[in-house]
Formats: structure tokens, C-alpha cells, sequence
């Protein structure tokens, strides 16, 4: 377990310097630098204060320097001073992240509880109507615009039927509620988002249990404990369904990206003050440091994402402890 | 080859009706000067949000434009982005892929940590980042969409690479002392082509899906030019009084990109040796 982890670890530095090197590059090479925003902003700005406010924000420095003290901050934990507030952006993110982590860990859940469920059902009977259901709920999950689905839904249960909020994660007012309403103000609030962004997980989540499950029960090992008698039902749980879960978490790894991109525009449908608010806001006032410090949290959170994804098939598998195959 | 697989398509009904569905949608986009029954730039301020009826079928919007109008208008939009950021994505791809798998070694290394170093971005906040530095325009969305969706592609091409390049062919092309450009192009891609096209097929449909997102945000196409996503967003500040502006655009994102899924899926069992069989 030890060796393996080590092995992990190093894996992943030569990748987090290639993120920060794409974080700086995507940002750096774009035209619209902040000293040239602020001349659209009062285009009467004379050329000495642009170049203070270029000195002011370093920029007046050649670009590898510039990409070598980025570095040294973001080592010391440091990820610079917003443009628009001159707030830390590590605060300004550190406010945003829990409720765009705990909103995305939500959905996982519930895409995992409901995925796999059905997967394995329709597994078990392939070409059935559940089966062939689902098959449509699949192509369907995939080809919709999923802000599409949040505005539809919106409007059925938030506008006509009047039973879900559509906006924030809390009503106003709610501080002074007693804990047990806060609560259920805060599930309320939940509610939508949370089932809307587990959508897409959900139908390539399920399609993907489903064959691996067929695959694990066409194997000779499911036929042996048949053969030995083995009751159907642990025969499922047991043999196949270990087996059959072992890509399914790979999968949830690599689905890690999409959720968080994904809530740049759940965040702003649902005006969810997360951390996908903050990136759109700051995209628009082109505010450098705090989206150069969100790209590298965005990536990190996925490369976590993988890790854990990793270890746990580690933990599953004992095979690949055998190999140390990475 | 190509007959066999057009045999097998025509045959599914499922992917002939995505098939057909997509040449409606692609006409609707060449003639929709012909087609729309309205101008989609006409405001008409007697006219605001209207819901549907005979005379403005998906009803108008907040300045009285027709909406069927304008969403045949911006079929033209969506194919586009989804056609041109399917071809920068897969030419790139294509490209990375072969290079990776035939030379291998270090610069296979370096090629596919850079892919994950790229699938480990949330795509929609590398998109959004360039997007907003740059005059958003349709075609810096179809590039910036290209650009950040050809690692996939990569990765297929580099594992039929790493199959073929062993094969007996490729052996006796190198023994006859054929370059190696001559051996990429003219022996390994044309045999790597087929999954290529099937992963191409699904990324116009994933194109598609990504540039609505951005219109949607307002960092796509910029209005009063007609997109699906641009509707769409204005559907959601009407969304108490104009349910018609956020239904219609998104039955058309969705039948288009559902039509594009599909037809890939449907290619991807054409070309699959284990369904011939049933031949």
C-alpha cells in the first residue's frame, strides 16, 4: 500500500507543474490584460498609469519570471490579490468552495445510490422494458442541455406548482430560524440543484454499471457458484457485483471535472453563491489572480478526485496490490 | 467497408430517424433565409412575449421577435460551432495520437501527461477563462471548444496506433524503407480511421452542448445574433411570464445533439466486428 501510494504521489507532480504551467499560459497569452481593461474602463488614462498600474500588478515583468513567482506563491500557499477588491483570493475562494464541494459530493451520492441500483437491475434483465427504459433515459441524459432541465424544472416546480425555491441556498431570514427549520429550508433549497446536476452522472453512471455487470456475468466464476449452489442473490452481491463496481469507480473519478465545471452555470442558473459564481464574475471582470487561483483549485479538487478514485480500487482490488501496476 | 457500415445504419431504424433528423435540421440551417416566416432581428415592440399562437408558432420574445424564426436561425449557429469544433478537436487529437503511439518513448510521455494534465481541468472553467479574455464571438467559441475536447480523441488514435504499428503491414512497408510520414498516413491512419469517426460523431453532438452552455452565460454567441443557448438564457429572465422562450430552443439543442448520439452510437455497432455476424 505504502510503495503504491508513493509511486501515486510522484505520478502527480509532473502533472500539477503541467497545470500550472496551462493555468498560466491560458491566462497570460490572451490578449485582454488587466492594464488593457482598465484602459477600455477610462480610456482617458494616461500611459504613465497604466504603466504604474502594470508595475503595481507585476506585469511589466518578462513572462517567465512572472510564471517563476507565481510559482513560489502558490507554494507558499499564497494565491495572489483579487484586481477587483484586493481581497486574498485564497479568502476569497476559501468563503466559495464548501458549498460548491458539498453540492457536488451530494450529487455523487445520489448519482451512486440511484446508478447503480439501476444498472445492475437492468443488467440482470437485459432487453426487459425496465431495460430498454433505461436505455432512453441514458441517450436522453446525454443529449440534454442540462441548464435546459434546471429552467424546465423551474418552472414546474418553482413557478407553477410553487413547491421548491429556485434561487439561493436559503430563505431569507433564515439565520433567526430555529435549527430543525433551517434545515429543512436548506434540503428545500437543495433539492433542485443537487437532483439536476446528478442528472447526466446518472444516465452515463447506470449505462456503465449496467455492462460491466453483464460483462462480470458472463465470467466462469459466476457460472462455478451457480453451479455450486450458490443462492441468486449472493451471487449478485457478492461475485458479481464487487467485481462489476471496480470501473464504475474509476468512472466516478473522471467524472469529477465535469460536475465542477458544471457548476459555473448551475451556480448562476441557481444564484448558489458558490464557487462557480465566483469564477463567472471574475471571468467577466477579467480579475487574473482569483481565476488563475480557481483553475488551480478546479484541477487540484480533480486530481484529489482521481486519487481517492485510485486508492479505493486499491482497496477494492487486491490484485493490483500484487502487480503495483499504476 | 464504408458500404457495409451505410448498409447497417439504413437498416437501424433509431439511427436512420437521427440521420434523417440531421439533414432536416442542416437544411433548415442552409434555407433558413427560405424557411423562417419572419425576419429574426424584427422587433416589434406591439408584439412582446406573446405566447404561441397560429400566427407566431413558439410565440416571441421580450422584444417581439418571432421565436421559430430565430431558432431556425440558429440551427445555423449550432451546426456550425458543433462541425468546425468537431474538426479542430479531432485533427488535433488525430494528430497528438498518431505521433504519440507511433514514435513512443519520451515523446509519448510527454504527449500524454499533457493530456492529463488537460482532462484534469474542469473544460467549462479552461473554456470560460479564454472566452472571457477574448471578444467572446462564435469563432473563438468553436476554437476554445475544438481545443479543449481533443484528448479523447488522442488517446483512441494512440491505442490503435500502439496495435497496428506491430502489424505485419506496417512491418513490411518499413522493410521496403517507406518514410515514416508514408507509414502514418498512408498504412496506420487509414486503418485507425473508423473509430475516429465514431468518436467524431459524438463530439459535434457534445459541441453543440458546450456552446449552448456558453450562449446561455452570455459568453457564446452575442445577441441580437439568434442561438439556441442565447434564447434560452432569456428564457430564464422571463421565466414567471414566458414559458415558451425556455421550452422550444431546448427541444432543438436536444433532438439535434440527441440525432448526432445516435448515429454515433449506431456507427459504433456498424463498425464493431462482433455485431457482423448477424449479417
Amino acid at each position: 500500500m505504502f510503495t503504491y501510494l508513493i509511486k501515486r504521489f510522484i505520478l502527480m507532480i509532473p502533472i500539477l507543474f503541467g497545470i500550472t504551467f496551462v493555468c498560466f499560459i491560458v491566462i497570460n497569452l490572451a490578449p485582454g490584460s488587466p492594464a488593457a481593461f482598465q484602459e477600455e474602463l477610462s480610456p482617458k488614462a494616461s500611459q504613465e498609469a497604466v504603466e504604474t498600474l502594470k508595475k503595481l500588478y507585476g506585469l511589466d515583468r518578462p513572462i517567465h519570471e512572472r510564471y517563476l513567482n507565481w510559482l513560489k506563491m502558490i507554494f507558499t500557499l499564497d494565491l495572489g490579490k483579487s484586481f477587483v477588491d484586493g481581497r486574498k483570493v485564497e479568502d476569497k475562494i476559501k468563503e466559495r468552495l464548501p458549498i460548491t464541494v458539498i453540492l457536488n459530493l451530494l450529487s455523487l451520492l445520489l448519482i451512486l445510490i440511484v446508478a447503480i441500483p439501476i444498472g445492475v437491475y437492468s443488467a440482470l434483465r437485459p432487453g426487459s422494458l425496465f431495460d430498454r427504459a433505461l436505455t432512453f433515459f441514458v441517450f436522453t441524459g446525454f443529449s440534454v442541455p442540462t441548464f435546459w432541465i434546471a429552467l424546465l424544472a423551474m418552472i414546474v416546480f418553482g413557478v407553477n406548482l410553487g413547491w421548491l425555491p429556485i434561487s439561493g441556498i436559503q430563505s431569507i431570514g433564515a439565520e433567526t430560524m430555529p435549527f430543525h427549520e433551517r434545515l429543512v429550508d436548506w434540503i428545500k433549497h437543495l433539492i433542485l440543484p443537487v437532483t439536476i446536476m446528478s442528472f447526466a452522472g446518472l444516465a452515463g453512471m447506470s449505462r456503465y454499471t449496467r455492462s460491466s455487470m453483464l460483462e462480470v456475468l458472463k465470467q466462469d466464476y459466476i457460472r462455478t457458484a451457480r453451479a455450486k449452489g450458490v443462492p441468486e442473490k449472493f451471487i449478485i452481491t457478492k461475485h458479481a457485483l464487487r467485481n462489476a463496481l471496480l470501473p464504475v469507480v474509476t468512472l466516478l473519478g473522471l467524472a469529477i471535472p465535469g460536475l465542477i465545471g458544471g457548476s459555473v452555470i448551475f451556480e448562476s442558473i441557481f444564484s448558489i453563491p458558490g464557487m462557480g459564481q465566483l469564477f463567472y464574475a471574475s471571468a467577466m471582470a477579467r480579475d487574473y489572480p482569483t481565476i488563475m487561483g480557481i483553475l488551480l483549485i478546479g484541477a487540484l479538487l480533480t486530481l484529489i478526485g482521481n486519487l481517492i478514485a485510485d486508492i479505493a480500487y486499491f482497496i477494492i482490488d487486491p490484485r493490483i496490490r500484487v502487480k503495483g501496476d499504476v | 467497408m464504408f458500404k457495409l457500415i451505410l448498409k447497417r445504419i439504413l437498416k437501424n431504424k433509431i439511427a436512420l430517424s437521427g440521420l434523417i433528423f440531421i439533414f432536416f435540421i442542416l437544411f433548415m440551417a442552409i434555407f433558413s433565409s427560405y424557411v423562417a416566416p419572419y425576419d429574426p432581428y424584427k422587433i416589434n415592440v406591439y408584439n412582446v412575449l406573446e405566447p404561441p399562437s397560429m400566427k407566431h408558432i413558439f410565440g416571441t420574445d421580450e422584444l417581439g421577435r418571432d421565436v421559430f424564426s430565430r431558432i431556425i436561425y440558429g440551427a445555423k449557429v449550432s451546426l456550425q460551432v458543433g462541425f468546425i469544433a468537431m474538426g479542430i478537436a479531432i485533427i488535433t487529437g488525430t494528430i497528438f495520437g498518431l505521433i504519440a503511439g507511433y514514435y513512443g518513448g519520451l515523446i509519448d510521455t510527454i504527449i500524454m501527461r499533457f493530456v492529463d494534465v488537460m482532462l484534469a481541468f474542469p473544460t467549462l472553467f479552461l473554456i470560460l477563462a479564454v472566452v472571457a479574455f477574448l471578444e467572446p464571438n462564435i469563432y473563438i467559441v468553436m476554437i476554445v471548444i475544438g481545443l479543449t475536447g481533443w484528448m479523447d480523441v488522442a488517446r483512441l488514435v494512440r491505442a490503435e496506433v500502439l496495435s497496428l504499428k506491430e502489424r505485419e503491414f506496417v512491418l513490411a512497408a518499413r522493410a521496403i524503407g517507406a518514410s515514416s510520414f508514408r507509414i502514418i498516413f498512408k498504412h496506420i491512419l487509414p486503418n485507425a480511421i473508423y473509430p475516429v469517426i465514431v468518436a467524431a460523431t459524438f463530439s459535434v453532438g457534445g459541441a453543440i452542448l458546450i456552446e449552448s452552455g456558453l450562449s446561455f452565460l452570455g459568453l457564446g454567441v452575442q445577441p441580437p445574433e439568434p442561438s439556441w443557448g442565447g434564447i434560452l438564457s432569456v428564457g430564464k429572465d422571463y421565466i414567471t411570464v414566458a414559458w415558451w422562450l425556455s421550452l422550444f430552443p431546448g427541444i432543438a439543442i436536444f433532438l439535434t445533439v440527441l440525432s448526432f448520439n445516435l448515429l454515433g452510437e449506431a456507427l459504433r455497432d456498424a463498425i464493431d466486428p462482433k455485431h457482423w455476424a448477424e449479417d
